[in-house]
């Protein structure tokens, strides 16, 4: 056996993917989770349905056999364009918050590791981003940039980066008081190499919790662009244009309305389910 | 411990443990001791050895779940402790027993002033006026040897020796009859560690107060104990007077103890420490717990209990061999 | 202390020219001629080289900056709507109470509901109320606030007929209105309130409370709660300033004649006075509530208040 096989680690992954799915509801958001998804992704190829295929016959049909969940006001089959708005609203919600998680990680590290003036200038910069509420930014890059999918996406990434960058360079002015970027620096390690290797590593975990959790609620943030009549528009099916078109017929057709919105409540509740899995398993107070 | 004197407290087969993710962590294992009234008992140990959970036993305050006293009884005054109706160990708490504890920088309330911390315990177990209260909270202050002028200030402005005689003050402020003292050096910069010791000395002389005075540094039992009882993995395995134990020390274990303190007088060139490590608690060896690292372990040692012995009157010892060494 | 409150303050103050600042600039990047949105597809050159001269846009970007922030920040005038003619300060100063009244009750009911369901979650950790509470939380974290508003319209006035579904015709017009803004609130308010509380359930002064003898009830209130108290601020102000920040959303939803609203009717007309005065109001407000929350963090503890007298600079 030579020393690297004896020295090899359980597989971290699957240790850490263990670990997090101990929780039943945790495994619970795993399963909806990946089921959506899969639906997602690919349902619409088994649809009989054209996504914006008109239909004036069915026109507000409630749900059959034909039309699972029903048809909306051009007759539409509801199952088809909620798995097509489900690619939007997943799609807005994982590049939104990754692009947001990287952009803060990198200022955030910028500011925590050289601090001095210019950690300054950052977190000022910082304070005044965030006197501006996320959704605020959100409404006013939208209106800059259109409605398309990567401007809603720049606009939904921009209200999330003062976060992100705040806990960054909290986390990295705790750990790098500690002893053992002493102990690196003692050993002549490059400040490039305490950086990425001995700093990035202990700070990343509470990025990837919040950034899961912040899926869930970049999610909510783009249905409700939509829904005021920004972001993704009809006729794409994003869930909160749906939603949005289904508030005018809530006397009437309720269900074009709770269709999307359960997806969407539902969608969110796998994710942050999964967040608090993450989290419970990443935190080493509640490890055994 | 001889019989013929008065026994204040006594704990008969203690048994605590933790569930931990559905492996139990057995703390103590039946553990029994008496003290006297007036007198000094030293529970020495390493860490993890259950002495934090006896104390906690005793005074009920064990975090439950995960904590569970599993049996035992703890006779205070011809009741059962562990019998009592939760609010009626109200009463019991900071009025007859007190605990010090043993980490004086997290065992205040940071955000409360010192002396309303005493306050509080002193309107809880008296009928004094806030007024009256407050003035003796401070005079407690004074008897700890920190001016009552600072009464008013928070534990962050206090340093780590003042903030354990704040907590000394809060577990003598009601005069219990039995004070807990958890570690209470432990925590502290080596230049005021003696400072505590000679302190609740004192004070036990001026109050008459019987004590329990857990830690694993065999130089404060010898300062402040008459009795002493050496635990390992949740156990007594010795037990007696200070003169016994000290100077006819018979466990293994104990003389392991002793091997490991460096000694002025004699010209020992290396310490002997203990070889191995504490036993899992969730899985302890069969037989006698200290076999592993037992040097005179025998076949009998790996198999049977082991129990306790008397090997001249009030020491006993928890060993099967004769005399121990 | 008063050293650090004015400190504060005039931070504040640098805090808004900024967002005054960056909501001009985002406005003058929108793409398209504002006059001719204004005017409509039939208006004639001559008509849209006048109207541009009465806005000011003809005007390079640095002048017309320069005159934004002249008049408002030191004129205190957001001037009149570019498409009613009013003034926007006079409709602004009537929407603002409607906003408050809907933002400040709900973080008076997620105050109190949040916390208290938070604590009765943490002292019954892993019992059924705990579990009760977490999940019901979980399912109002992850319900759009707009979507559970609609819900709400669905139940209590097409259903039931109780409240109103829109306006504020009378005070029950804000019923629906406040709770669909606040239980998205509540619900991260109760989680965080319960994980700080957990944090110091086990904390060694809570031990030391109960060897005095003390009753578990007064533990929670006098040791746990207080120590428990500066995420759950924190949480709280943090809540509030989404609630406002939502709050385009839900007065589109209920059709409430809000700020948010007047923002989101602003940004659709191209009407930018009014989108500047919004956002100014709504920085403002925001900068005011974490002001308050880190005052409130000095009045609990003594240690960060001993930081602000000594003058020392408060990293956070």
């Amino acid at each position: 056996m030579t020393a690297k096989q004896q020295y090899k680690r359980p597989n971290a992954v699957l240790e850490f993917f263990g670990r997090m799915t101990k929780a039943f509801s945790a495994k619970l958001g795993v399963i909806l989770f990946v089921i959506i998804v899969l639906v997602c992704l690919i349902g619409p190829f088994f649809s009989p349905y054209d996504v914006n295929g008109i239909d004036l016959i069915n026109m507000f049909k409630g749900p059959s056999k034909a039309h699972l969940l029903g048809c909306d006001e051009m007759g539409r089959d509801i199952f088809t364009r909620l798995m097509y708005g489900g690619r939007y609203s997943l799609a807005l919600g994982l590049c939104s918050s990754l692009f947001g998680a990287a952009v803060g990680v990198i200022i955030g590290s910028v500011a925590g590791f050289f601090g001095g003036k210019i950690e300054t200038f950052l977190m000022r910069l910082m304070d005044v981003w965030a006197a501006l509420p996320g959704m605020l930014l959100c409404i006013l890059v939208s209106n800059v940039m259109g409605s398309g999918f990567f401007s809603t996406v720049l606009a939904l990434t921009v209200g999330g980066i003062p976060g992100t960058v705040r806990m960054i360079r909290g986390q990295i002015l705790t750990e790098r008081s500690k002893e053992y970027i002493e102990a690196a620096q003692s050993i002549n390690c490059s400040s490039f190499s305490i950086m990425f290797r001995h700093l990035l590593p202990n700070v990343i975990q509470p990025v990837i919790v919040t950034t899961t959790m912040g899926i869930g609620s970049t999610m909510i943030m783009a249905a409700s662009l939509s829904y005021i009549g920004l972001g993704i528009q009809p006729p794409n099916p994003e869930w909160g244009a749906m939603l949005a078109t289904g508030k005018t017929q809530i006397r009437t057709y309720p269900h074009m309305l709770l269709v999307p919105g359960i997806a969407i409540a539902l969608t969110v509740f796998a994710i942050n389910l999964m967040g608090d899995g993450i989290r419970d398993a990443l935190d080493p107070k509640l490890r055994d | 411990m001889s019989t013929n004197k008065e026994v204040f407290l006594s704990v008969k087969n203690l048994e605590v443990s933790y569930s931990q993710a559905r492996r139990e962590v057995r703390a103590v294992n039946g553990v029994s001791f008496d003290v006297q009234k007036g007198k000094t008992l030293g529970l020495v140990g390493e860490t993890g050895a259950g002495k934090t959970t006896i104390a906690k036993a005793i005074l009920r305050i064990l975090p439950d779940p995960p904590a569970k006293v599993k049996s035992g009884e703890i006779f205070l005054g011809g009741e059962d402790l562990l019998k009592k109706k939760e609010e009626d160990m109200l009463d019991v708490r900071g009025k007859k027993i007190a605990m010090i504890f043993q980490d004086p920088m997290t065992a205040l309330n940071p955000l409360m002033t010192v002396g309303d911390q005493i306050l509080e315990v002193l309107l809880l177990h008296n009928d004094y006026d806030k007024a009256a209260g407050m003035r003796e909270a401070g005079r407690m202050l004074e008897t700890v040897g920190i001016p009552a002028e600072r009464y008013a200030e928070y534990p962050h402005q206090f340093s780590g020796g003042m903030k354990q005689r704040v907590v000394i003050a809060m577990a003598l402020a009601c005069n219990p009859e039995l004070l807990l003292a958890d570690e209470p050096t432990t925590a502290l910069d080596v230049t005021i560690q003696a400072q505590v010791p000679e302190l609740i000395n004192d004070l036990k002389m001026k109050f008459g107060t019987s004590m329990i005075l857990i830690t694993h540094d065999l130089g404060v039992i010898a300062q402040t104990c008459d009795d002493v009882a050496v635990i390992y993995a949740g156990k007594i395995v010795e037990s007696g007077t200070k003169e016994d134990v000290f100077d006819h020390p018979a466990h293994p274990y104990t003389l392991g103890l002793f091997g490991s303190l460096p000694d002025i007088d004699s010209r020992t060139s290396r310490l002997s420490p203990i070889a191995g490590m504490p036993p899992d608690p969730t899985n302890l060896p069969e037989g006698c717990s200290f076999h592993p690292r037992c040097p005179h372990a025998t076949d009998a040692c790996r198999k049977g209990q082991i129990t306790s012995r008397e090997i001249t009157p009030g020491h006993f010892c928890a060993c099967i061999r004769e005399g121990g060494n | 202390m008063s050293r650090y409150v004015i400190k504060r303050l005039l931070l504040t103050v640098v805090i808004l020219w900024c967002a005054g600042f960056v909501v001009f600039t985002l406005t003058y990047l929108v793409p398209g001629d504002v006059a001719k949105i204004l005017l409509g597809p039939e208006a004639t050159e001559d008509v849209l080289v006048i109207k541009r001269a009465a806005l000011g846009l003809d005007q390079p970007y640095l002048v017309q900056l320069g005159r934004f922030m002249y008049n408002t920040f030191i004129r205190f005038d957001f001037g009149d709507s570019w498409v009613f003619s009013s003034s926007v300060m006079a409709e602004l100063l009537e929407r603002i109470p409607r906003t408050l009244i809907i933002g400040l009750s709900g973080m008076i009911i997620n105050v109190s509901i949040g916390t208290i369901l938070g604590i009765i979650a943490a002292t019954h950790e892993g019992k059924w109320q705990d579990s009760f509470v977490m999940v019901i939380a979980m399912v109002f974290v992850s319900a759009p606030d707009f979507f559970v508003a609609l819900l709400l319209i669905l139940l209590f006035s097409l259903k039931l007929g109780w409240l109103p579904a829109y306006g504020i015709d009378s005070w029950t017009g804000y019923i629906l209105p406040i709770i669909s803004s606040s239980l998205g609130a509540i619900a991260v308010n109760a989680r965080q309130s319960r994980s700080s509380m957990l944090e110091v359930i086990r904390a060694d002064f809570v031990t030391t409370a109960r060897a005095k003898g003390q009753k578990e009830s007064v533990i929670t209130r006098k040791h746990m709660l207080p120590n428990a108290m500066m995420p759950i601020i924190t949480g709280v102000g943090g809540g509030l300033a989404v609630m406002i920040a939502g709050s385009p959303v839900i007065e589109s939803v209920f059709s409430i004649p809000g700020v948010g609203a007047y923002l989101l009717s602003g940004v659709n007309q191209h009407d930018y006075p009014v989108v500047w005065a919004c956002v100014i109001f709504l920085a403002l407000f925001t900068s005011f509530a974490i002001l308050i929350m880190d005052l409130c963090y000095a009045f609990l503890d003594p240690r960060i208040k001993a930081q602000y007298s000594r003058g020392k600079k408060v990293k956070g």
